[in-house]
């Protein structure tokens, strides 16, 4: 009975639109469901045995991926509740932690993922370049990781303003007073003065909007946070993936 | 999956025939143009992996956030400034060269440096050797030194996390951390001066700077020439001259280091432009 209900549902054409073989138990199917998957397709249909060890990637690389994943879920749902505007973001947080529903658990979840990220993404770089993953012809793959890499420092950082309570403040002010002294283009920085930079024309104010961090700065910071930056770093994942597969694995023979 | 016994009784191996049926494997598909291999399927071998990788380390993040909350200060305001001001940790590395440098070099040049010094690395490591595992007397030369790199970016961290308190100075964890430290004794002195000091002419002492200066790179370039002459002439003009540049920059920090907490020195070049 239940089976041949099973079928006919199975049968409809409904089904047969999402699901275009049948359940994964068998070489074929197993080999269809990574082919006609684009999430899965990331992977390959088959690896090496032994590039299954935990001991050799310890997995750094694929949790890194996925705290983006829980961040960007996380980060959905603070956004729902944060508005950019250095009246309003303090007090949208203190309302996250204590009036909304799940709301602190988000936020703490997107703060120690965040967390767990950057160190992840630096354990992940340090084992690959233990393994000597690197060498060719995985050379291109190391540069977009070093991207990635940066993207995740600068998303880490950009983030650290919204809340905007003392420590967003004065951590950014000091991280933004590096750029004035930049070569060339920020005013304090070697020959900036010389090029005609001033504090209210050079790449700090550029960065800021202003001279000190505040309205501007939050809106900039918070944009950088929620689309520019994200958007940067999904897509160096998906070329630094799909490198992976095109060069293939380094694991071990 | 051999199954050596089947095949003998399917095939027996003949000596005349310059044939001979070798292996029968198991699977459920065709293998053409295939050679022997160890490979499993993805699903679910690899995604099983994946998925409790990511369970696992989930479980571990929501109990982390059934104690630790993430923090949130007074709200931002731009009369009350804090003592002492500090990035986020990851960057702190960077803030406590600040110590060291000025921050076009700490805060500009040198993080950039880092980046770029990063990416070169697979094009200037000719060393073929060690790949897919975990290697280590095969590469000694580029495990030392990036290692070497590595340990800073921590360390400057550690100090700037858990030993920098009230006006950037050094605490221990057993100090008060509520009291100013007194200022430190010694004073510190440009190394033009300290030259003039021993007795030079001020404009010689001056040159003097520049020189030292010049001589650290210069000999960054032309001695690994000399005590290892293969190796360089392998690596050929590009790669030798990127490799020693930043070999120069990664010593950098620790020399300075060295000269401040030996010699109080607090710049060893001074021109007009920039200090270093
Ligand atoms: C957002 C950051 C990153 C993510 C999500 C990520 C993700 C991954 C994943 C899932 C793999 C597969 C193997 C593994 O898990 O170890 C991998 C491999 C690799 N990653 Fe990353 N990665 C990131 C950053 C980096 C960085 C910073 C570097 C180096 C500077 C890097 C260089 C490589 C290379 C060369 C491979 C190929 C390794 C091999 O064939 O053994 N990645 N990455």
């Amino acid at each position: 009975m239940i089976e041949r209900f099973a079928k006919f549902v199975r049968d409809t054409q409904v089904w047969q639109s999402l699901f275009r073989h049948g359940y994964p138990d068998n070489d074929r199917n197993q080999s269809l469901i990574m082919f006609s998957s684009v999430l899965l397709h990331l992977h390959p249909v088959k690896i090496k045995r032994s590039a299954l060890r935990f001991r050799y990637t310890m997995c750094l690389g694929g949790m890194s991926a996925f705290m983006f994943l829980l961040l960007t879920f996380t980060g959905i749902f603070l956004m729902f509740y944060y508005v950019p505007d250095t009246r309003q973001a303090y007090h949208n947080i203190k309302d996250l932690t204590s009036n909304v529903f799940m709301g602190g658990l988000m936020r703490d979840l997107h703060k120690w993922s965040a967390e767990a990220m950057v160190f992840l993404v630096w354990a992940h770089m340090f084992r690959v370049f233990m393994t000597g993953s690197y060498k060719a012809p995985r050379e291109f793959n190391w540069v977009i990781g070093v991207l990635l890499l940066t993207f995740t420092l600068l998303l880490s950082w950009t983030g650290y303003l919204l809340p905007w309570d003392q420590l967003a403040l004065w951590a950014i002010t000091v991280g933004t007073k590096m750029a004035e002294a930049t070569p060339f283009i920020g005013y304090a920085g070697p020959w900036g003065q010389q090029l005609g930079m001033r504090v209210d024309n050079d790449i700090r104010f550029l960065l800021i909007g202003g001279t000190v961090v505040g309205q501007n700065a939050l809106l900039r910071f918070y944009v950088l946070h929620c689309v520019a930056l994200p958007v940067l770093i999904t897509a160096g994942m998906v070329v630094h993936f799909w490198r992976i597969r095109k060069d293939g694995f380094s694991g071990p023979l | 999956m051999s199954e050596r016994h089947t095949t003998e009784n399917i095939y027996p191996r003949n000596q005349k025939k310059s044939y001979a049926l070798m292996e029968l494997v198991k699977g459920q598909g065709f293998q053409v143009r295939k050679q022997p291999e160890d490979t499993v399927f993805v699903w679910p071998h690899l995604l099983y992996i994946e998925l409790i990788a990511a369970l696992v380390f989930l479980a571990g993040l929501l109990w982390v956030c059934t104690f630790k909350h993430a923090p949130l200060e007074d709200m931002a305001s731009a009369d009350t400034t804090p003592n002492p001001m500090k990035a986020p940790w990851y960057f702190l590395g960077l803030q406590e060269l600040l110590v060291f440098f000025d921050p076009w070099l700490a805060g500009v040049v040198l993080p950039s440096l880092i980046i770029v010094g990063l990416m070169a690395i697979p094009y200037v490591d000719i060393n073929p050797k060690g790949v897919g595992y975990w290697a280590w007397k095969e590469r000694k030369f580029a495990i030392w030194t990036f290692i070497f790199g590595f340990i800073q970016w921590w360390i400057f961290i550690i100090i700037g996390v858990f030993f920098r308190g009230l006006d950037w100075a050094w605490y221990w964890p057993w100090d008060d951390w509520h009291k100013h430290k007194s200022a430190s004794g010694a004073s510190l002195n440009d190394m033009n001066v300290i030259l003039h000091g021993w007795g030079l002419d001020a404009v010689a002492a001056d040159w003097l700077t520049y020189l030292l200066v010049i001589g650290y790179f210069v000999a960054f370039m032309v001695l690994p020439a000399l005590l290892w002459r293969s190796f360089s002439r392998q690596l050929g003009m590009a790669r030798y001259v990127t490799v020693w540049s930043l070999m120069a920059l990664l010593w950098l920090s620790p020399v300075k280091v060295f000269l401040r907490l030996g010699f109080n020195i607090k710049y060893f070049l001074v021109t007009p432009w920039f200090k270093l």
